[in-house]
């Protein structure tokens, strides 16, 4: 399972390496912008995306449409970890195809349930 | 920060200027005195109304920059009536930065509290046994003793076993906490955008000032660049906002992942 970790903070996404880490993940890539991560997603089959939503150059929500709207890449689940915490926002990320939805400042069992729930789906 | 093109402005008020100054010639060669001190008077009232109207938009301007600062509305929507301390978002965003690094600092050394007494007992208890057992080798113990060193090394095994996995929690949860510094710097990176949208009003207002002078002709051309460039920021459809400082005070926020899932299956996901 390779997993590419999006986030303009580089403490947040040493935060989600290790707790991917801590639930068996260890295969990690990280990038901190949409820009960054788009080509990287492109070349690099990864199994699963965690991104953030407000970043510089390319937020989150415009990488997930950027995925969604690929045929190569729009298959692959993604889990939006950020701060923005309004119902558009939210409803927004849902209509876009996010497959999860964990708000900062999040627990380490939220992201297990969240990231669990996305692969009992995408298993079944 | 909205506003409109003080240089579109100063062009009005320079081309009345001219306007008034070619009457004004024509009056004076055709010695119409009363006429000339009349259109001197409208002259001037010409030039305040310019600088009142300036320096009205400037207020604007710093105004929304302020009124911004709170995010809820985006830059599309006017401003709020300018309530009493338009300031108060500012200290409430560097309040949460303080409240969330207090409470980081205070949750990780809970933590570190937390998991000291545990691995010193345990590297307490590993020395004795490490002892017994080096007597045990040495053949120096009695068949009661070491009955005794093999119950306390099955407890020490239990021990080892749940210590561990706290130690274990208490790091991961450590970690966590570090996630401060990402909501922190989204708030301060708003703090920053403000300053620097105040700057810039400021900036305008002594370009504001300096027009005035330019116009007649004291001081050469004011510098007009940067002038387009604090109104870049177009609404989108939605836009990001960071961290929500009153999230339990606002009907449009979740509160937290609860909220979250409760939205999200309403919506059927």
């Amino acid at each position: 399972m390779k997993i590419l970790i999006v986030d303009d903070f580089s403490t947040m996404r040493r935060i989600i390496k290790n707790l991917l880490r801590d639930l068996g993940f260890t295969n990690t890539q990280e990038a901190d912008d949409g820009l960054t991560a788009l080509p990287m997603l492109k070349s690099g089959d990864f199994d699963f995306l965690v991104t953030d939503w407000n970043m510089p150059g390319m937020t989150g929500i415009d990488l997930l449409k950027a995925v969604r709207a690929d045929d190569k890449l729009s298959a692959t689940p993604v889990l939006m970890v950020t701060a923005e915490a309004k119902r558009d926002q939210i409803i927004e990320a849902a209509q876009a195809g996010v497959n999860g939805y964990v708000v900062k400042p999040f627990t380490a069992q939220a992201l297990k349930e969240k990231i669990d729930k996305i692969f009992i789906r995408v298993d079944g | 920060m909205e506003m409109t093109s003080p240089l579109h402005d100063s062009e009005a008020f320079v081309g009345e200027l001219r306007d008034c100054a070619k009457l004004l010639s024509d009056k004076l060669n055709g010695d119409d005195i009363e006429g000339a001190s009349k259109l001197i008077e409208q002259l001037l009232e010409v030039r305040d109304r310019n600088i009142f109207n300036q320096v009205g938009q400037l207020t604007r301007g710093l105004h929304s920059a302020l009124c911004n600062f709170s995010i809820d509305d985006g830059l599309t929507k006017e401003p709020p009536e300018m309530p009493s301390s338009e300031n108060q978002n500012a200290s409430e965003n560097i309040n949460y930065v303080i409240e969330l690094t207090q409470k980081a600092a205070d949750k990780t050394m809970d933590m570190v509290e937390a998991s000291a007494p545990i691995a010193l007992s345990l590297g307490q208890e590993a020395a004795t046994l490490r002892e017994e057992w080096a007597r045990m080798k040495r053949r120096e113990m009695t068949a009661d003793e070491f009955r005794d060193v093999y119950q306390r090394v099955d407890d020490f095994f239990g021990q080892m076993n749940s210590g561990t996995a706290e130690l274990n929690k208490n790091l991961q949860n450590i970690i966590l906490e570090q996630g401060f510094q990402d909501l922190t710097g989204q708030v301060l990176k708003r703090v920053i955008s403000l300053v620097k949208g105040v700057e810039e009003n400021l900036v305008s207002l002594v370009r504001i000032a300096g027009q005035v002078e330019e116009i007649t002709g004291l001081v050469d051309t004011a510098d007009t660049e940067g002038k387009q460039n604090s109104v870049s920021t177009t609404a989108a459809d939605i836009e990001a906002e960071g961290p929500q400082i009153n999230a339990d005070k606002r009907d449009d926020v979740v509160s937290g992942q609860d909220e979250v899932d409760d939205l999200l299956s309403s919506l059927g996901f």
